[in-house]
């Protein structure tokens, strides 16, 4: 807070240990007002500022970085399709669009405004109501994700206590808006993807749980930024190498994250080659541009909560370095995941329905369990986060791979090439 | 019978089971490979019956045959499987000139350098077919990549036909007594060995990928997860429902026209004819969806293996079409199989000694494959559903006709 006041309030900009304003909701409504107190009254003329009504001030200013928030967070699936559609394309030696601006950048812009004008078709037998609902139960409930996840040092919108709850809790309501649109479209098509997407969202929502329980076990809080200031040392002191537990948690939350986000090879509700497109078949138009925009918005956050979860969050690889706030760096920690999603959904085929449960209640969840068990004998044994506790579990994790690697290559140069003939 | 039951309506009502939801795939579905409608019947996601319906592509070639005369039926059966035009062609003229042949009087001959053009044609028509029901059926299980590869190498496939009929798609080059001649080769002439060469580079690029593709997509876990021990057609069941190819050959019988009635020249070329396996490594067993497309993957290195000992031979000299002043048929009737793609392919003419046939009828492979789908998906999820439509590779031109 204070630092935000200096660096504004003083005329030549100084850039003091922390780079960006804490704009944190945590301290009630003071700190909308305090700006206005304390930046904006000084710079108006007197007669101006005496009759300056504070309270009003006070909502606007709240309003305008909403506004930030809002106009700044949309933006991010409008890159994201067009990289989507740039990585896909270089998967296929094809160059992706090229048309619309140098390389093709203002390509999805394009497209929006394409969806704009499109009818807007509502089905005349369906549930009107829950139809024009239920892209923004999605829309709103992925954007609200955004408002939990630090983006760097003071950059988060609300640090809450139980951050990391709250965004379970609001990711959930999606499958609400799936079931609804599937339902109120009146199409088989639509009903047979919205239910195989809650059913999927909410089995994956198990493994996805238990495996943040591991970390909340070793941190002791529920709020984002606590998870992320206790990895603040170094790669090593990240939690995803912490413990060996956390290391299989990782990629049992990254792999549960792609079902959440209905991505390849578990996209399932919306399998274009079996149920047309799911829940979302009778869409048209700019709702159908929200399920879309919603889908990509979740693809980041989930790669988002991952970074933060387990790989330092906005915090560098080495302690201390964290340029800007450490912003540069979250987001190129994220667009990594976010890019190893998008080559698994341009390489693998798709899982059958019981293939995917069976994945989830035979095996994530069970690990995800002995997991949580291991990592409070771990805490045990450790009680103290020390270098000797995370050389340990360096040295676990390092032969855990190589034995996986040798095993992994056993088995592969065993089998041999199918040759029927 | 009793005529109470007949005159109450309440006896023939339907009643489906309470959870049964009927399901139309298609005519308008992404991946029925064309206009087909599935009716299906499902039960959450398992699939209680499965009816296919056609006629949605039906535009009557069997009864315009019988009005036109018979070099003027070709462009017709190039719509019938346009996947693999060139062999539905020469299909077609093989059964005419069998009929010619009856005709004592004419001593005719197909020339020796327009067999081997269309064995490398279609051979190459062969790989192109394949490629594309590799690649479809890649998307059919939801893996978007090798389709752009697939027709990436068919493009390829596509302007080496192009350069010889000046089509893409219905190519209408395989004539009754020969190969068309609209653009001149010259035997031994630079055109003809450019033509050889470029054909040559083309299967060294692509042979090295088909084992690209196989480690893309065939030893894939998700892929084979998704098709092995899927759908599984006994050999009896396959005999029994008509079908040929490699579905046939996926199902374990091992038949193959090219080898075991040798049509054309192909008794002159050394190739195996691929027939399914166990490969417990990967689960699949003989009769399953992988199995009927692996067989589809390893026909291709056939294919290869043809193309490149005809041009390893060179082309002979010689005309390209045989000496017909006019197609004109005894009287008489025949039923002639070749090896297509998809597998046999049949046609049955009935000649009254006029230029017109009486009758043509085609024997499509597809439709016997289809055929077998209404028993194979009794009982599965609609995931498999697209999985069998896919391992089957059914063009619904040809089913419809």
């Amino acid at each position: 807070m204070s630092d935000f006041r200096v660096m504004l309030a003083s005329p030549n900009f100084n850039v003091s240990e922390s780079f960006f304003p804490n704009i944190n909701l945590q301290d009630g409504l003071n700190w909308a007002e305090e700006f206005i107190q304390n930046v904006v009254l000084p710079r108006l003329p007197e007669a101006v500022a005496s009759h300056f009504p504070v309270e009003l001030g006070t909502v606007l200013v709240m309003f305008g970085c909403a506004g930030i928030f809002v106009a700044v967070v949309p933006l991010l699936p409008l890159v994201l399709v067009l990289a989507e559609r740039k990585v896909a394309a270089r998967f296929q030696n094809r160059t992706g669009p090229m048309r619309v601006g140098p390389w093709g950048v203002l390509q999805t812009l394009a497209d929006g405004v394409k969806l704009l004008f499109k009818e807007d078709y509502i089905p005349p037998q369906g549930d009107k109501f829950l139809f024009l609902l239920a892209p923004y139960v999605i829309f709103a409930c992925s954007f609200a994700v955004f408002a939990a996840i630090p983006f760097g040092q003071n950059i988060l919108v609300s640090d809450f206590n139980i951050g990391i709850f709250y965004i379970m809790a609001i990711s959930s309501v999606i499958v609400m808006g799936v079931i609804m649109a599937g339902w109120s479209s009146n199409s088989k098509w639509s009903l047979l993807g919205s239910l195989r997407s809650a059913a999927q969202i909410v089995s994956y929502e198990i493994p996805l749980g238990l495996s943040i329980l591991t970390v909340i076990m070793l941190v002791e809080s529920l709020s984002m930024s606590e998870i992320v200031a206790s990895q603040s040392n170094g790669v090593f002191s990240w939690l995803i190498f912490r413990t060996p537990f956390t290391f299989i948690a990782f990629f049992i939350f990254f792999i549960s994250g792609i079902a959440e986000v209905n991505r390849t090879p578990f996209d399932l509700p919306e399998a274009e080659s079996e149920i047309v497109a799911g829940f979302h078949t009778e869409y048209s138009g700019m709702r159908f541009a929200l399920f879309f925009i919603a889908e990509y918005a979740n693809m980041f956050a989930v790669s988002a909560i991952a970074v933060t979860l387990f790989l330092g969050g906005w915090e560098g690889a080495l302690p201390g370095y964290d340029i800007l706030g450490g912003l540069p760096g979250f987001v190129i920690k994220t667009s990594a995941l976010v890019f190893l999603m998008m080559w698994l959904r341009w390489t693998l085929p798709r899982l059958r329905v019981d293939q995917l449960m069976n994945l989830c209640w035979k095996y994530f969840i069970p690990i995800a369990f002995f997991n949580i068990l291991g990592t409070g004998i771990w805490g045990l044994i450790f009680p103290e986060d020390t270098l000797v506790s995370t050389g340990i579990s360096c040295a676990i994790i390092y032969i855990g791979l190589i034995t996986a690697y040798k095993i992994a290559g056993r088995t592969f140069a065993e089998r041999p090439a199918p040759q029927p003939s | 019978m009793e005529t109470t039951q007949q005159t109450e309506s309440k006896i023939i009502e339907l009643k489906p089971f309470a959870d049964e939801m009927v399901v139309n795939m298609g005519p308008q579905h992404p991946s029925t490979h064309g206009v087909l409608r599935l009716e299906l019947k499902l039960d959450g996601e398992v699939v209680r019956e499965a009816i296919p319906h056609i006629g949605y592509l039906h535009r009557c070639f069997e009864k315009h045959s019988e009005n036109l005369s018979y070099p003027q039926i070709i462009p017709f059966t190039d719509r019938m499987d346009y996947i693999a035009a060139m062999n539905q062609n020469w299909g077609f003229c093989l059964a005419v000139e069998k009929l010619l042949e009856a005709d004592e009087s004419r001593n005719f001959e197909v020339p020796e350098r327009a067999e081997y053009l269309r064995v490398l044609i279609c051979e190459l028509n062969r790989i192109a077919s394949h490629l594309l029901s590799f690649g479809t059926y890649g998307m059919d299980l939801g893996a978007f990549t090798p389709f752009l590869y697939a027709f990436r190498d068919r493009e390829r496939l596509l302007l080496l036909f192009e350069k010889v009929c000046g089509a893409r798609l219905t190519y209408n080059y395989v004539r009754i007594g020969g190969v068309s001649e609209i653009i001149p080769m010259e035997p031994g002439s630079i055109a003809e060995q450019n033509y050889l060469d470029e054909i040559e580079a083309f299967l060294d690029y692509f042979e090295p990928k088909i084992d690209e593709y196989n480690e893309l997509l065939t030893k894939n876990s998700i892929f084979s997860e998704r098709t092995t021990e899927v759908a599984v057609m006994s050999a009896d069941m396959a005999l029994s429902y008509g079908a040929t190819g490699p579905n046939l050959r996926g199902s374990g019988v091992d038949w193959d026209l090219r080898r075991d009635e040798p049509y054309s020249i192909y008794d002159r070329f050394d190739f195996d004819v691929p027939v399914a396996v166990d490969v417990p490594e990967l689960g699949a067993v003989v009769g399953d969806c992988w199995c009927r497309y692996k067989i589809r993957m390893d026909e291709m290195k056939e294919s290869v293996r043809i193309v490149r000992q005809i041009l390893a031979e060179g082309l002979p000299d010689g005309p390209v079409m045989a000496d017909l002043k006019a197609v004109r048929p005894p009287k008489g009737e025949i039923y002639f199989r070749s090896e297509a793609p998809r597998g046999e392919l049949g046609f049955y003419i009935v000649s009254d000694g006029t230029p017109k046939p009486v009758r043509v009828k085609g024997r499509s492979p597809c439709f016997s494959a289809l055929s077998v789908m209404q028993e194979l998906s009794r009982g599965l999820m609609v995931a498999d559903i697209i999985a069998i439509i896919g391992s089957i590779d059914i063009v619904m031109g040809e089913v419809d006709r």
